[in-house]
């Protein structure tokens, strides 16, 4: 499957989560989301930023126990319960958020 | 827990001509979810998937190198080092990265420790599951 984005097809696996990384940008991440049925506000933002940076920095995108402690860290404790994230994104938030992210299914995620 | 095994991931191969070091690293982060005493190894040529401020663009391949900085957060925190394997290679402990991890109190310790062939064999022996890539 693919996106199509601003006149152009974005490939994208079987799952959805983008193919090549550098293609992603904010609007390409909304039509993501809405094919997500995600509706983004500045919280989901925040989950998604994050998951970028880290990305950045450690070339991984993080198992969910590894992204909620690293939360905590930068949001505090009642922005990153799993609670919090599984209202922010239902199906599963590293799974989710990493796709909406543009960066590829998680590793360590069971 | 009761059922925690001790599992050492044994890494003897240099990072980018083959698989065997992505795939380590893989397994490595896949297991950790299952909280078990993990340490990992490197010696033999192992010892140069640790070192600093690698570039993979030449070769086309992605740099995974950033990716062993990310094991203390998934709670790996025993990276063991041969000090022999170093020494052959003419390298020293100044050419590896930075591995941290932090503790209950969130300060943060060294993950790599060098330790000699003989403390290699012992810390092998301590272990119930070895798995070598």
């Amino acid at each position: 499957m693919g996106y199509q984005w601003n006149g152009q097809e974005i490939a994208a696996d079987e799952e959805g989560y983008l193919t090549d990384l550098s293609q992603w940008n904010p609007e390409l991440a909304l039509l993501i989301a809405e094919d997500e049925k995600v509706a983004m506000t500045d919280e989901h933002w925040e989950v998604v930023n994050f998951l970028r940076e880290y990305y950045d920095e450690y070339q991984i995108a993080p198992a969910i126990r590894v992204l909620t402690k690293a939360l905590k860290k930068k949001l505090g404790e009642e922005k990153s319960t799993n609670k919090y994230l599984y209202d922010l994104f239902p199906y599963g938030p590293a799974k989710q958020a990493c796709k909406i992210a543009g960066l590829p299914k998680p590793t360590g995620c069971v | 827990m009761s059922d925690t095994k001790r599992f050492l991931y044994v890494n003897r191969k240099a990072p980018h001509g083959t698989i065997y070091a992505l795939e380590s690293l893989e397994v490595v982060l896949i297991g950790a979810a299952f909280e078990q005493d993990v340490s990992l190894a490197f010696l033999d040529d192992g010892v140069f998937q640790l070192i600093k401020k690698q570039a993979t663009t030449g070769i086309g391949v992605k740099n995974f190198a950033p990716v062993y900085r990310a094991l203390g957060d998934y709670d790996v925190k025993k990276i063991f080092v041969e000090r022999e394997s170093l020494e052959e290679r003419g390298l020293s402990e100044d050419d590896l990265m930075e591995i941290v991890h932090e503790d209950d109190e969130e300060e943060e310790h060294n993950s790599i420790e060098i330790v000699d062939r003989a403390r290699m064999a012992e810390i092998m022996a301590a272990q119930d599951v070895i798995l070598s890539f």
